[in-house]
């Protein structure tokens, strides 16, 4: 296998661009994790540094530190480059809808146990009115 | 390789992509290999709302297994070449 040489880098698909930079993967069970690429193959393998994975609920959000990690490639849907802007001097941060809260991991565990419980809720509510066969 | 060819052609091209997770990316083709892996430039979300974390991603990488399909610009196919091409490819020259 060949490497790109640095002219090839931006022309081709290969994610050698993306080195260094910070990233959003989106995985296939839907959990989208965030963090700066180290390396990768052509299998789509990466190696993400200071990964933290973005949980969303609603109009909640929270990023949950994860640490060094190393991601299969065939559980890679897309990695996309983020745009960071500084809100602070030393902050950074990409952008979200303004309507958007960060909140605590506890309070993200809490809203997701909330909704998971309110979608069983109505699942088993959909179950015990089948007899009236809606179709 | 027809498709990698073909694909080849359309870059700097505005396409869709409709991913398996119905996830659907509208952007400029940057470049595509082999796998038929993908790279979009000036990426928009076509159902923003519902995917608030893909706001601030302009280029993206998407593998080239998730692709549903690829909605191409009107202009995009000229079917007499694809015809020909796609009989030569089938006699395998």
């Amino acid at each position: 296998m060949s490497w790109a040489g640095p002219d090839e880098i931006f022309l081709s698909t290969s994610l050698a661009g993306f080195l260094d930079k910070k990233l959003i993967v989106l995985l296939r069970d839907g959990r989208k994790l965030l963090g700066t690429l180290c390396s990768f193959d052509q299998f789509a393998n990466v190696v993400l540094q200071g990964a933290c994975e973005r949980v969303i609920v609603g109009e909640l959000y929270c990023d949950v530190p994860l640490g060094l990690y190393v991601i299969r490639g065939e559980n890679v849907v897309l990695i996309g480059e983020l745009v960071w802007f500084w809100i602070e001097q030393d902050r950074e941060k990409d952008e979200l809808p303004a309507h958007m809260t960060c909140v605590s991991e506890a309070e993200i565990r809490k809203a997701e146990k909330a909704e998971r419980e309110a979608r069983d809720l109505k699942g088993s509510m959909r179950k015990r009115m089948e007899f009236l066969d809606f179709d | 390789m027809l498709f990698f060819s073909y694909f080849k052609e359309l870059v700097g091209k505005e396409v869709t992509v409709e991913l398996k997770n119905d996830l659907a990316i509208r952007g400029t083709l940057h470049s595509v290999d082999q796998y038929l892996n993908i790279k979009l430039e000036n990426t928009r979300v076509v159902d923003q709302d519902k995917y608030p974390h893909m706001l601030s991603v302009r280029n993206c990488f998407i593998r080239g297994s998730v692709v549903r399909y690829v909605l191409l610009p009107q202009d995009g196919v000229d079917i007499d070449i694809l015809h020909d091409a796609t009989r030569r490819e089938a006699r395998g020259g």
